[in-house]
């Protein structure tokens, strides 16, 4: 087997089950199987949801400075489950939170996207990543075109969201946001520091523009 | 001419209908607590030996709540207790070599009698009553707690505070060894808290030094802490070391950290929102997966023995 049928055929199926194991130890948890929920077992599933869909916008986030400084590009095939990992999370989070923490009272939820600002960019972080999985197959990618990288970079609006919506739920100990924060700023800083590099190269030397190439 | 008028009687000096009321409620908790005392055993219980041994003689209260106390489990595991680590589950984890014995209270500050006293002798002239009240934490999720405690107002009557005394002000014990949680910045160490003398003399005020008829648990705060049952749950400061009669308002340790968000007096208050969420509802421990948050009372449902304290005081700007 070469290395992409290894990938296609091995390595993404580990990693899609591996990327299951946190939801399915928040259901184990809950019987008490594996640990416990605890005395607030809605904030626990909320909060663990939550952290994971987090972990997955980092994790995706990091698949690219991962593969210019390794030069292995077939980890760009794993980018796209990974940022629909995350919105699984994220979907799971906000669905807790609706269904278990706000028992579907309409005029709460409302009130609560409306008038408190964790939540406000919390649910715009919800929205954008909605849209981004939405639009995630070929088929679309195909249909939009330049939109759709457009819409897709809007993954770094969606990173600064989720941790500034956990930074401000947090209620005193910043210091789990904070290294979320910190590691983002690497992963962006990265970003931009091989933006400008390439900004730098093509004004010493006209060339074209590279064909195909995204951030 | 010269007409001559009976004195007609000052407005002021007519009870308002409010104050009236207020004040026969008053006399009923008053009554309520010498009652206790008086239908109670003697005083003088000792503290028992070890965590297994039940306190002996504990008089029943009827302050306590007819609710069913949540289990003793959620109640000694999921606790705010920053000094052994800012997670829910850290203080019942990191206090496990915590040692509340032996243990000092230091009584200081404008009041006739002052001292330090082991905590056994600070403890045993008081009668010890179960008390099972609701908690709120300022996160809005709530238990119901049967604590076992002495009456704050009793405690302060002994130490004979004289006029000067507008405060009192509690310390927690400062000692990184023995509380790994406070090696972090979170909280500005010692943590502090305070009430005025009339929330301290209020009958509802309890210093806790059991939980279920035993003693405290080390995640609830052992060896003693106070309950203020109509005020947010951070208010009852835990690992009281240092009780201290004072002039002026003092620190308190949220109020330091956060003052927008939380204020001296913490009273519950479904009107009055945290600025980052809403305080009109609370979860209830333990009522299950599915279950609806509750609405939230006034003064934790305490209102009819502390509303008076608060007259005429905007507790929109007093939080």
């Amino acid at each position: 087997m070469n290395t992409l049928s290894r990938v296609r055929f091995v390595w993404k199926p580990l990693a899609f089950a591996l990327c299951l194991v946190p939801a399915i130890l928040v259901i184990t948890d809950a019987f008490e199987i594996t640990g416990r929920l605890g005395a607030n077992p809605v904030e626990a599933i909320q909060d663990r949801f939550g952290i994971w869909g987090l972990r997955f916008i980092t994790i995706a986030l990091a698949v690219t400075p991962l593969r210019q400084i390794t030069g292995r590009s077939w980890l760009a095939r794993f980018r796209r489950m990974l940022g629909l990992f995350a919105f699984f999370y994220v979907l799971l989070h906000f669905l807790t939170w609706l269904v278990l923490d706000q028992t579907f009272m309409m005029s709460a939820i409302i009130e609560d996207i409306a008038e408190r600002p964790f939540i406000t960019i919390g649910f715009a972080a919800f929205l954008l990543l909605a849209a981004m999985a939405a639009t995630s197959t070929a088929a679309m990618r195909r249909r939009l075109g330049k939109r759709w990288q457009q819409l897709h970079y809007s993954v770094y609006l969606v990173a600064l969201l989720a941790v500034w919506h956990f930074w401000w739920q947090v209620k005193l100990d910043t210091s789990e946001p904070a290294i979320y924060a910190a590691i983002l700023a690497v992963l962006l800083g990265y970003r931009l520091h091989r933006y400008l590099q390439r900004q730098r190269s093509r004004q010493r030397k006209p060339q074209p523009a590279p064909q195909g190439e995204s951030l | 001419m010269l007409i001559l008028k009976s004195p007609d009687i000052r407005p002021s000096e007519i009870t308002s209908e409010q104050n009236y009321l207020n004040r026969r409620l008053f006399m009923r908790d008053a009554a309520i607590a010498a009652g206790a005392m008086l239908a109670g055993p003697a005083y003088g219980v000792a503290l028992p030996a070890d965590d297994r041994t039940r306190f002996g003689n504990i008089v029943r209260s009827a302050f306590s709540t007819t609710e069913e106390p949540n289990s003793f489990e959620d109640i000694s595991t999921y606790n705010n207790y920053y000094e052994f680590g800012t997670g829910k589950d850290d203080p019942a984890r990191n206090s496990q070599e915590f040692e509340p014995r032996p243990w000092t209270v230091e009584v200081s500050g404008h009041a006739g009698k002052t001292g330090t006293f082991d905590l056994e002798d600070f403890v045993q002239p008081h009668r010890v009553e179960e008390r099972i009240y609701r908690m709120r934490c300022v996160e809005a999720w709530s238990m119901v707690i049967p604590w076992v405690g002495i009456p704050l107002a009793d405690v302060i009557r002994r130490f004979q505070p004289t006029s000067n005394a507008k405060f009192v002000a509690f310390e927690t014990l400062h000692d990184r060894g023995r509380m790994p949680g406070q090696r972090s910045r979170v909280l500005d160490w010692p943590y502090r808290e305070g009430l005025t003398i009339a929330e301290a003399t209020n009958p509802l005020a309890i210093l806790a030094v059991g939980l279920y008829g035993k003693l405290l648990p080390n995640a609830n705060g052992a060896p003693i802490r106070l309950v203020v049952p109509w005020k947010y749950g951070f208010k009852g400061i835990k690992g009281i070391v240092r009780m201290r009669f004072v002039e002026t308002q003092p620190d308190t340790s949220w109020e330091m950290a956060a003052p927008n968000e939380y204020g001296f007096y913490a009273n519950v208050n479904p009107e009055v929102d945290h600025p980052r969420w809403s305080q009109a509802r609370e979860r209830r421990i333990g009522a299950g997966l599915f279950a609806q948050k509750q609405p939230t009372l006034k003064f934790n449902g305490y209102g009819e023995h502390v509303a008076h304290l608060y007259e005429g005081l905007d507790l929109r700007r007093n939080f």
